[in-house]
């Protein structure tokens, strides 16, 4: 296997990027719009609806964010073509406008004067359109790194950080260099290895905004919501019962998995897609698989790998999500939700450059098709970050 | 595998290791690898474990840090004996 010459087989989009998979879906702007996108989700088949549970009187930061989320997850590469239903027009038409910048196929509808039944049936129209045109998408051989890999553990334990973290993180340190889009975000979960984190930033002005957006959560959120301590919560229940025992030990195990090598080039804030070129990135997000998956995805990543301990069994609407555990007793006792079996290497039948190996091609297979454990289950966990109270 | 290890340690400076088989029995005569040299030890845990749980490696009194990647991981809260099972009992977050 050599990497600089790795292909997969593609979609290649009209802005250039690489999709992976081929989704026309169906995104409601609000709450309230989620009945009309599955009714049309159910009747044109082929589509996929993204209920969520946001998008109205949000304002400030919180609606940048919501919008940034729904632009940027109708924009994802693996989305072909995308169908906008909202309430009303003015932000229906925001959302499409962003979307449209990439080229892609998009079309909005509104309820308000319409009602849901003229508005499913004018958006079926369309979406029936938009199936035909994504159905005759054809795969293209393109470079490995042109998929953009997004990276973030759960349901983390002690082997998280000597077996599918490292495996992770070797696998950055073989593609990084040759051109990958990175990206590791759990803001809150770098507590304890901060320090190791910022030294591993390009540049002491990003190490510095690292630091800056770390702080910036510990007193804007730990620190201004906690009651007693988080121990309750992080570790979690989940963490704590597979031995891990304190922040600082779990953010330790976390950090395995941006490999020994790299940088990381910039800080994101929460869906922001990267414009430094090809390289690692940070993302501040919450340490909630659901939302962090979200939000990597919204930022533009197209496969994530998902290390996991006691087992995680996250899965993501548009982009998959391979778990890779090293957890001998999860792999068996959870086999359906693992598609990278790391357990040889705490039996040191494995090294990490194997592992490594072994997950770059478990990304190529899924790049060029091949279902993860949590498509195959139907895990489709779509969760918005919200950052207040809407008004 | 005879030369399974009972035990992985990630840096020769940590005071506690990883228990990383199922069942592990008090009083095992466990084989311990240091994951960033490969090189051995032996040690005994004083109780039953259960996997991915951590175990001393030497004696730590109440204040002392607990050290696993060769870092902070927390402070001692409970007096500990090598071989013992480290956990929320006995170590504590020096965070929040």
């Amino acid at each position: 296997m050599k990497f600089p010459n790795r292909t997969i087989w593609g979609y290649r989009r009209e802005n250039g990027r690489v999709g992976v998979r081929n989704y026309v879906a169906i995104l409601p702007l609000d709450d309230i719009s989620n009945a009309a996108c599955e009714a049309v989700a159910a009747h044109i088949h082929g589509t996929l609806a993204l209920p969520h549970a946001y998008g109205r009187l949000q304002f400030g930061a919180d609606l940048e964010l919501h919008f940034r989320t729904m632009i940027g997850t109708g924009a994802n590469p693996n989305v072909a073509a995308c169908v906008v239903i909202g309430i009303e027009p003015n932000w229906t038409q925001k959302v499409v406008d962003g979307i449209a910048r990439t080229g892609k196929p998009v079309a909005g509808f509104w309820i308000e004067g319409n009602g849901d039944i003229a508005t499913v049936a004018a958006a079926s129209r369309k979406a029936k359109e938009f199936v035909h045109f994504a159905s005759e998408k054809v795969r293209e051989e393109c470079p490995l790194t042109d998929v953009w890999v997004a990276a973030k553990c759960g349901e983390s334990d002690t082997t998280t950080g000597l077996a599918s973290c490292p495996t992770v993180g070797n696998m950055y340190d073989k593609l990084v260099p040759l051109g990958l889009y990175g990206c590791f975000g759990e803001t809150s979960e770098l507590t304890g290895a901060e320090h190791l984190a910022a030294a591993r930033a390009v540049s002491p002005e990003i190490a510095a905004k690292f630091m800056q957006t770390w702080s910036a959560y510990q007193k804007d959120v730990i620190e201004a919501h906690k009651t007693s301590d988080l121990s309750d919560s992080q570790p979690t229940k989940g963490n704590i019962a597979g031995g891990l025992t304190t922040i600082e030990e779990k953010a330790l195990g976390n950090l395995e998995k941006i490999g020994k090598k790299i940088k990381f080039i910039d800080v994101l804030t929460p869906a922001e897609a990267p414009a430094r070129g090809a390289g690692l990135y940070f993302m501040d997000t919450s340490s909630a698989a659901a939302e962090c998956c979200t939000l990597q995805a919204a930022a533009g990543y197209v496969v994530h790998c998902f290390p996991t301990g006691q087992g995680n069994v996250i899965g993501n609407p548009i982009m998959p999500v391979i778990k890779i555990s090293g957890n001998p007793r999860t792999v068996r006792v959870m086999s359906e939700h693992i598609d990278v079996d790391v357990s040889g290497i705490v039996r040191r039948e494995m090294t990490i450059d194997q592992a490594g190996d072994l997950m770059i091609d478990t990304i190529a297979r899924t790049a060029n098709g091949r279902f993860t454990a949590a498509e195959a289950l139907g895990h489709r966990e779509f969760v918005m970050t919200k950052l207040y109270r809407s008004a | 595998m005879a030369n399974t290890p009972h035990l992985l340690v990630h840096d020769r400076r940590d005071n506690v290791g990883v228990v990383v088989v199922e069942n592990l029995a008090a009083g095992t005569d466990m084989l311990c690898v240091v994951t960033e040299d490969n090189s051995e030890l032996r040690a005994v845990n004083n109780q039953d474990v259960p996997i991915g749980h951590k175990v001393a490696l030497r004696d730590l009194a109440v204040g002392d840090t607990v050290v696993k990647y060769g870092q902070d991981i927390g402070r001692v809260v409970a007096p500990i004996r090598k071989g013992d099972h480290v956990h929320t009992h006995n170590l504590k977050t020096k965070r929040w």
